[in-house]
């Protein structure tokens, strides 16, 4: 501890001040009649215009573990970490219409989950506990990663201590946060994302205009990457994709584009916003922070060209690639720039895990408290039901990092794209039809599920350390079909979390055809077709906020 | 308009809507895969991709100009009381 970077220090920490008063103000801006009301605690009060909506989701979506974790991905293997562009050059266009018939029917019905959908559409609490469920332990790993991107800027800081001691930084902001949320809801991460977001794209413009001046451009600088990788003896690394992972890398770029908006924080954020044009100029402006995520990427290359080596971290005794971009910065440019840029990226963990563990909390409340243990809680009551269980989901994700290797939550993390994968059928494709079968959905959810999370088991990490959870990519060649292996030879990745879906809608689609022909009872739906089409100001939006 | 109660599937098309899926060529690697021809020294896989975020920012955008005075997003509270209020009623 004795080698804290004092410049930094001060910059960073009056910078996380400034974002720790405007959490606790955040309660008394824009007000409702109530907080006491998940209306307003966990959506803000549904009224957030295409500003606000637009510094909220990009700052949910885009975080601080992406912003380290995706650069250090580049840095480590290339051209497959850039699949986080084609990713987000499709999610919004893909998600453009059907987030549009989830707001209107959200705002008819006053669902404030996706799983209340579910509930709505299938009038089953059954079928909404898994979708609730799934989102859970979706979410919480991915709260637990946002501490790892936290910790990696904390530990370039100089808390690079062993032991409990050097996890204490981590606690006191995440404590900090956890109040602050529990006070003001979602109005804290949203007022939150417009510091975070314009320092983001400061530190970003200013690097990818300021770093390949100062590296001798970018040809330089792809050069550099490209010698690299033909000097390590890893087969799939490169500045360009190989034969083998192209496959994965568009199926992850598609995987991932159809599970963003399943997440449950996603769904929050749009949730939030008040009216179906606010929504649709954000899918048109929600891109110019793919732009940064690509330039951000780059920056991995930068730190290959730059000679930047990644920090060991002292509580594990492991390289920790996570720590490139904060490295770099701290290398490259004068220690104030550097701890706004720490800041930036300190910042950003905080305002998804906000709206995460807000996310969180009203499934949590909605689903199976209000469902299944106090079916007569009140409005007042479920707030508070909320306040609390973002408070367990907060400490729950600091335990994770604590007291388990945080390898584990970046597991858990990889499993949670396949599994909230698992809830396209019952959550998207309802919004469109009901002609699956309640019972088709939820055979389709175990067998996607199930098949998910063998085909994870059994995929071993590239570096051969670790037998189980090592990637989302498998070969072909091990894809098996009760022994028969359709693909044998073949040396193709491609993404489980596909895999998977496409099982989940062949039983589901099976178990209808059959369900319809007994003619199975499929629940009762109590939302109208007119409903996916309601806009802000109709007759027919539920009051906000009402008892 | 549909019929009111639950039977009609009430969806509503636009043939821009298709433009929503241009972005997708950008899952076809082969397209890109390769280094040249660059730009400011940037091999083609990267600037190509750069350029997929403005292509999909025009054909979002284009569908929410064309597609803004058709029944598909209705003016608030205008227009289509009268419908709306028959299926508001069957609920």
């Amino acid at each position: 501890m004795s080698d804290l970077h004092w410049t930094e220090l001060i910059v960073f920490a009056l910078l996380f001040g400034v974002v720790t008063v405007m959490g606790f103000v955040a309660a008394k801006w824009q007000r409702g009649d109530t907080l006491e009301h998940l209306d307003e605690w966990g959506l803000g009060g549904r009224k957030f215009g295409s500003w606000i909506t637009w510094f909220l989701i990009g700052g949910d979506l885009y975080t601080a573990y992406t912003f380290v974790a995706v650069p250090a991905l580049m840095f480590s293997a290339g051209a497959a970490g850039f699949f986080a562009l084609p990713y987000t050059v499709i999610v919004y266009p893909i998600v453009f219409m059907p987030l549009l018939r989830m707001w209107s029917v959200s705002r008819v019905h006053g669902y404030v989950t996706p799983a209340d959908f579910v509930r709505g559409r299938y009038g089953s609490s059954g079928l909404a506990l898994l979708v609730a469920i799934t989102g859970i332990v979706a979410t919480m790993p991915y709260i637990a990663l946002q501490l790892v991107g936290l910790e990696a800027v904390l530990r370039t800081l100089g808390f690079n201590g062993s032991g409990m001691v050097g996890h204490l930084p981590l606690l006191i902001a995440f404590v900090i946060l956890a109040v602050y949320t529990y006070q003001s809801g979602l109005r804290a991460p949203a007022l939150i994302a417009f510091v975070k977001d314009i320092l983001i794209y400061v530190v970003i413009i200013v690097a990818v205009i300021y770093l390949p001046i100062k590296l001798g451009g970018w040809s330089e600088i792809f050069s550099a990457a490209d010698a690299k990788f033909k000097a390590t003896p890893a087969p799939g690394d490169g500045i360009l994709l190989n034969a083998n992972n192209q496959l994965q890398y568009a199926t992850l770029a598609l995987g991932s584009a159809l599970a963003l908006f399943l997440y449950p924080h996603s769904i929050t954020g749009v949730l939030a916003s008040r009216g179906r044009t606010v929504i649709k100029r954000n899918m048109s402006a929600l891109p110019a922070y793919s732009l940064l995520l690509g330039l951000l990427a780059l920056l991995g290359f930068m730190a290959i060209a730059a000679g930047t080596k990644p920090l060991i971290n002292q509580a594990t005794g492991n390289p920790d690639t996570n720590t490139i971009v904060p490295n770099l910065f701290e290398q490259t440019f004068p220690s104030w720039f550097a701890g706004i840029a720490f800041a930036a990226i300190g910042i950003g963990a905080l305002v998804p895990a906000a709206i995460m563990s807000i996310a969180a909390a009203n499934l949590w409340t909605r689903n199976v408290y209000k469902e299944f243990i106090r079916k007569d809680a009140t409005p007042a009551a479920e707030a508070k039901q909320a306040k609390l269980a973002s408070l367990v989901v907060k400490f729950g994700a600091v335990a994770f990092i604590l007291f388990i290797d945080p390898q584990f939550s970046i597991d858990l993390q990889l499993i949670g794209g396949v599994m909230i994968l698992q809830t396209l059928p019952a959550v998207a494709i309802a919004l469109y039809t009901r002609w699956f079968h309640l019972r088709g959905l939820i055979a389709g959810w175990f067998a996607g599920m199930a098949w998910g999370m063998w085909l994870l088991y059994n995929i071993p990490s590239a570096d051969g350390k670790r037998a189980h959870f090592g990637a989302s990519a498998l070969k072909l060649n091990d894809l098996s079909v009760f022994g028969w292996h359709p693909f044998a030879g073949s040396t193709l990745q491609i993404y489980v979390g596909v895999l998977a879906l496409s099982l989940n809608l062949v039983v589901a689609v099976l178990v209808t055809v059959v369900a319809r022909r007994l003619r199975s009872f499929n629940g009762t739906d109590e939302t109208n077709p007119a409903d996916y089409h309601v806009d802000e100001g109709d007759k027919r939006v539920k009051k906000i906020a009402a008892h | 308009m549909p019929q009111p109660g639950k039977t009609g599937s009430n969806f509503r098309w636009s043939p821009w809507n298709l433009l929503l899926a241009v972005p997708l060529l950008w899952l076809l690697t082969p397209i890109y895969n390769r280094t040249g021809p660059e730009l400011f020294g940037m091999p083609f896989f990267y600037w190509f991709q750069f350029l997929g975020i403005i292509v999909g920012v025009l054909c979002t955008t284009l569908v929410f100009i064309k597609t803004k005075d058709r029944p598909g997003t209705p003016a608030a509270g205008a227009g289509l009381d009268v419908d709306d209020l028959d299926e508001g009623t069957s609920r």
